[in-house]
C-alpha cells in the first residue's frame, strides 16, 4: 500500500499544477509599467487635430486611459461596459486611439457612441508602445501622481470594473 | 522634352515606395543585426514566435522601433532594456535569472538532487534486506534439483 502513496501524491500535485494552469490566461503579461509614472505623451486630439493632449494635463486628477481601435473586435465587446461607465460620471475616461485612421475612428464613435471625455490620436502606435500595449483594448489605470496602478489587458467587464478598477479608483481618489 | 518625359517616368517607381523603402532593408548591414536581436525577442500578440518571424502589426512597429534606434546609435542592450521596461522580461526569449526565476533556473538540478537522494536511499534500504540465510544439505540438495528437473526424464 505504502508504495503507491508517494506516486499518488505526486500525481495529485502535477494534477493540482496542472488544473490551475487551464484557467491561466496566457495573454496577460504582467506589465512592469504598474507603479511606475505613466509615460509623457503629448499627441492630436482625434476630433480636433488642432488641440494637442497630454497625459501630464492629468495630474492630480484620477482617470483611465483607454486604449481602443476602430478595427479592433473586442473594443466593441467593452464598449457598452463604457458607454455605462462614463454616464455615472465617476473617473474620467480618455481615449488612445491606436494604430487608427483618424476618419474610421471618428466613424466608429459617432456609430456606437462616445464614452471618452476625450481621444487622443497615435495612428503609428508609437505611444502605444510606451504604454506596452500588445492587445487592444488594454486600459490603465493612472493616480494622482500620474502613476499607472493598474492594467487591464483586454475588455473591460463589468466583473472586472466593479470588483478591480472602481474599487482602486475610490482608493486613489480618497488618498 | 520627349527625353524629360521618360527621365520623368523612370523616376516614377522610385516615388511610389519611397514611403515603404525606409521600412525595408535600405541598409542590410543594419537589417541583419536588427533581426539578430530580434531573432531572441518574443513577440507578444502571437506569443511563440520571434519578433523577427512575426508578420503582426506590433512585430512591425517594434521592428521599426528597433531599426530607428540602431540607426540612433543604441547598442543592443540599450535596445532590450528598452522593450523590457515596456513589456516586461516576457519579451526575453532567454529569462534573466531573477528571484522569481531561480525555480525555473534551478528546479531541475533541485529535482536532480532530490531524485539521487531519494535513489541512495532505496538502495540503502535495499542492501539491508537482503540477509544471507543458510541452507542445509538437504535444502541445498532439494534446490538442485528442482533447478534440474532434466536429470528425472
Amino acid at each position: 500500500m505504502m508504495r503507491f502513496i508517494w506516486p499518488f501524491v505526486i500525481f495529485v500535485v502535477l494534477a493540482g499544477f496542472l488544473y490551475v494552469g487551464l484557467h491561466l490566461n496566457p495573454r496577460e503579461v504582467p506589465s512592469p509599467l504598474i507603479g511606475k509614472p505613466a509615460p509623457a505623451f503629448n499627441l492630436s486630439q482625434l476630433h480636433d487635430p488642432t488641440k494637442q493632449f497630454s497625459a501630464q494635463e492629468m495630474k492630480g486628477q484620477v482617470w483611465l486611459l483607454n486604449v481602443w481601435a476602430s478595427w479592433c473586435v473586442s473594443c466593441r465587446v467593452e464598449h457598452p461596459v463604457l458607454l455605462a461607465l462614463s454616464r455615472q460620471s465617476i473617473v474620467p475616461l480618455y481615449g488612445l486611439d491606436y494604430k487608427d485612421k483618424r476618419e474610421d475612428g471618428i466613424a466608429w464613435l459617432q456609430e456606437g457612441g462616445n464614452p471618452y471625455v476625450l481621444s487622443a490620436s497615435d495612428t503609428e502606435g508609437r505611444i502605444g508602445i510606451d504604454y506596452g500595449v500588445y492587445g487592444v483594448p488594454e486600459t490603465y489605470v493612472i493616480d494622482k501622481e500620474g502613476v499607472i496602478r493598474y492594467k487591464q489587458i483586454g475588455p473591460v467587464t463589468q466583473q472586472s470594473l466593479h470588483e478591480k478598477i472602481l474599487p482602486l479608483v475610490a482608493e486613489l481618489k480618497a488618498k | 522634352m520627349k527625353n524629360v518625359l521618360i527621365l520623368l517616368f523612370c523616376l516614377l517607381p522610385g516615388f511610389a515606395c519611397a514611403g515603404e523603402a525606409k521600412d525595408l532593408a535600405d541598409d542590410p548591414v543594419l537589417e541583419k543585426r536588427m533581426i539578430g536581436l530580434a531573432e531572441n525577442l518574443r513577440c507578444l500578440v502571437c506569443q511563440n514566435e520571434s519578433l523577427a518571424s512575426s508578420r503582426s502589426e506590433l512585430a512591425n512597429d517594434l521592428r521599426r522601433e528597433v531599426r530607428e534606434q540602431m540607426q540612433k546609435g543604441m547598442s543592443d542592450q540599450e535596445i532590450i532594456d528598452y522593450l523590457v521596461a515596456r513589456y516586461g522580461d516576457y519579451v526575453l526569449f532567454d529569462p534573466p535569472v531573477k528571484s522569481y526565476t531561480l525555480l525555473l533556473w534551478y528546479g531541475p538540478f533541485a529535482l536532480l538532487l532530490v531524485g539521487l537522494a531519494g535513489l541512495i536511499l532505496q538502495l540503502r534500504k535495499r542492501k539491508n534486506k537482503i540477509t544471507e540465510t543458510h541452507l542445509s544439505d538437504e535444502d541445498v540438495k532439494r534446490a538442485a534439483d528442482l533447478l534440474n528437473p532434466s536429470k528425472d526424464l
